[in-house]
């Protein structure tokens, strides 16, 4: 029985902490062991983004320290995830247990398609849900197909969802546009990012969304303020969340 | 100009803003559609970025190899370490043959290295005669993308300009009379140009020769009319081989338009009859990228413009709101590779969505580099003190459990007690179009030690 180590965000320890029970209950009623090591914080992205590495060297440090016996990380954000894997190089290249660090981190829904290798979703969802793709996922760790590449379709994060009786994934007029969220970006580029957010919004309007469900609630926190500003009727959920309510096997 | 403020100055007319993605997002539709028909799409990526890549890792022997075989060929080839030799030596040449009128095909290079105020100075009339080129050069704009440099106008706007320009009825919008009136227009200029002067999209190491495409046969009018043919080059488009050729080919025009090949792909490999043929192979500043690891894929670049046509920033902003002349993604990164100090906004102004490298036909990983660009700007102080202070500070209390636990419940805390002018004052940037996230009572810390295990 491989013991995992839960990987909560900072903002969804925060911000969102029905999102890290949600992620926390789908992986303990599949029979894994996991734990949620109290020192975790967060895994320097926001100041690597900014261009402010060395700041979040520290952090790579210690999410090393604090995640590294464990024999697989799942973290319920596909953008903290890619972090550890595709920018931790150059804070921890050549340090102990790196290397299998960066292969054992997962996203939650990459994990329960690809390790354990979950086949049925069981449950029901009766609702129109627009499926956000967060690029992190997208493009960094390719949980699905993304929309530029000329190669066989597939999506991790629907291949879950699409088996719950009753739900109904809304075709999108573009399929992967980026939200708008981006970091840092969300605030540097305040005008971009709003109104990239308020034309995805519009596009899962469109298209005849009530939820807007998707694996990284950065997105979706960015999307939920905007939606909540205009008055719009979407409720926004994590996967996770939407997950919990199954029976997974 | 920091691109934040441009950007959010062109979203403002949102109705505006709006045509201006959706024109861009049809291109990458095209494109989508065009690479779709290539089952071995992502192979042809993969190996014209390896060719692109080998080519760099040895340019000088390629460089000397196709300066050998273009001389063998009758081409007059001529080095210009930067924009400055660059314009002398096209000007030498049109002065050697008296030449004050010159037809212009497409060239991102000469606009690199302000070739046009340069021979205007200089009493040269030259006439760019690629019909977006031609707009924005009516209009005394630069290009403001890097294949369809006049997509920031409206078809109405060009009846406008061009009644006032060149003379044609006024409220004229129809986009085929307006190009017939180009065309009748052009056709003066071609027939009375004593030189032209193209850009180079590949030239062949292997055997001297180097080929341009265009789609509205520009480049080969304004060459075969006039007795004296220049065409400039950066460094980096020399390829080895001619059957290299067909991997770049079969991605440029697909990439750039959605065309499975540009309406006019013409090969020069010698001058016409009576007539001189001058390459001008310019570095300015190229040398500099090369040596470095991260940024030298950067040189692999085609100019196809699908990684502005996909950028969702560049769509909803504009070639204008991005300082370097190559706006976008790419621009991005070639900018302050040439100034860091002039474009430090630039390598910011993206999500890091990851789009630009996915549709790039030859695998450059932008979003990468403009991440790795972000360190540099800092590591150079070129990023606001307030911003680096503010991201230490965040990294410090990120690094002590004890003081992010603090932190936090300050934070949820105080935030819902705030009276709403408070919160949502102007120095809330994430407020101004949003709602701050829940503030719940309790952190996924403090819960989780009451879940049943």
């Amino acid at each position: 029985m491989p013991k995992v180590g839960l990987f909560i965000p900072c903002y969804v320890d925060q911000l969102y902490p029905q999102v890290g029970l949600a992620a926390l209950r789908v992986l303990r009623r599949l029979g894994l062991e996991v734990e949620y090591p109290q020192e975790q914080t967060c895994c320097g992205q926001p100041m690597a983004n900014s261009g402010c590495a060395t700041d979040a060297k520290p952090l790579a440090d210690r999410f090393l320290r604090v995640f590294g016996h464990y024999d697989h990380v799942v973290a319920p954000s596909a953008s903290c995830v890619s972090m550890v894997r595709n920018h931790y190089d150059p804070f921890l290249r050549g340090k102990a247990g790196f290397e299998h660090l960066k292969r054992s981190t997962f996203e939650l829904c990459e994990y329960l398609t690809d390790v354990v290798k979950v086949g049925k979703v069981q449950g029901e969802f009766r609702r129109k849900v627009g499926l956000h793709q967060g690029c992190h996922g997208l493009r960094e760790l390719r949980l699905a197909r993304s929309s530029e590449l000329v190669a066989p379709a597939f999506d991790k994060v629907r291949s879950l969802l699409s088996q719950l009786d009753g739900i109904e994934i809304v075709p999108l007029s573009r399929p992967d546009e980026c939200c708008g969220f981006g970091g840092t970006f969300a605030v540097k580029e305040e005008a971009m990012s709003a109104l990239m957010g308020r034309d995805r919004l519009a596009d899962h309007l469109q298209a005849g969304a009530e939820v807007i469900a998707g694996a990284d609630m950065s997105c979706l926190m960015h999307l939920e303020g905007l939606a909540r500003r205009a008055g719009k009727p979407l409720q926004i959920l994590h996967v996770a969340q939407i997950l919990e309510q199954a029976r997974l096997s | 100009m920091d691109h934040a403020k441009s950007a959010a100055r062109f979203a403002a007319d949102e109705a505006r803003t709006h045509w201006h993605d959706q024109a861009l997002y049809s291109l990458r539709g095209k494109r989508d559609r065009a690479a779709a028909t290539i089952p071995e799409w992502e192979q042809l990526r993969e190996t014209a970025a390896r060719v692109k890549e080998h080519t760099l890792s040895r340019l000088a022997e390629y460089l000397e190899e196709f300066e050998r075989n273009a001389r063998k060929n009758g081409i007059q080839v001529h080095w210009a370490r930067d924009g400055e030799e660059h314009n002398a030596i096209v000007h030498g040449i049109l002065a050697r043959h008296g030449a004050t009128r010159m037809v212009k095909s497409k060239s991102m290079l000469t606009e690199e290295c302000h070739l046009n105020p340069y021979l205007e100075a200089r009493g040269i009339e030259v006439v760019d005669t690629d019909l977006g080129e031609r707009i924005v050069q009516l209009a005394e704009d630069p290009p403001s993308h890097i294949v369809v440099p006049a997509i920031h106008r409206k078809r109405e706007e060009i009846g406008e300009l061009f009644h006032r320009t060149i003379g044609t009825a006024a409220g004229l919008s129809d986009p085929k009379v307006l190009t017939e009136a180009a065309r009748q227009h052009l056709r003066q200029k071609f027939m009375g140009a004593q030189a032209g002067l193209s850009g180079v999209n590949f030239a062949i190491a292997e055997t001297g020769g180097f080929v341009v495409v265009t789609n509205e046969g520009n480049a080969d009018m304004g060459t075969s009319l006039p007795p004296v043919h220049i065409a400039c080059m950066g460094v980096e488009k020399v390829i080895p081989r001619a059957r290299d050729l067909g991997v770049f080919l079969r991605l440029l025009a697909r990439s750039a338009t959605g065309q499975p090949v540009s309406s006019y792909t013409t090969h020069f490999h010698g001058p016409m009859r009576g007539g001189e043929l001058h390459v001008v192979i310019v570095d300015n500043g190229r040398s500099q990228s090369l040596a470095s690891e991260v940024f030298r894929r950067s040189l692999s670049c085609i100019r196809c413009g699908a990684c502005l046509n996909t950028c969702p920033v560049y769509r909803r902003s504009g070639g204008y709101s991005y300082s370097y002349l190559i706006p976008g993604p790419i621009g991005s990164v070639l900018g302050p590779q040439r100034d860091p100090a002039a474009h430090a906004s630039l390598p910011f102004a993206s999500s890091l969505c990851g789009s630009c490298t996915d549709v790039c036909p030859v695998k450059i990983d932008l979003h990468h580099e403009l991440y790795a660009f972000r360190q540099v700007l800092v590591e150079k102080g070129l990023v606001p003190l307030h911003k680096r202070i503010a991201m230490a500070i965040l990294g410090s209390v990120l690094s002590r459990p004890w003081a992010y636990r603090l932190a936090g419940r300050l934070l949820r805390w105080i935030v819902p007690r705030l009276p709403r002018w408070l919160a949502y004052g102007p120095w809330n940037a994430w407020g101004k179009q949003r709602e701050l996230p829940p503030m719940p009572k309790e952190s996924f810390r403090d819960l989780v030690g009451k879940e049943p295990p």
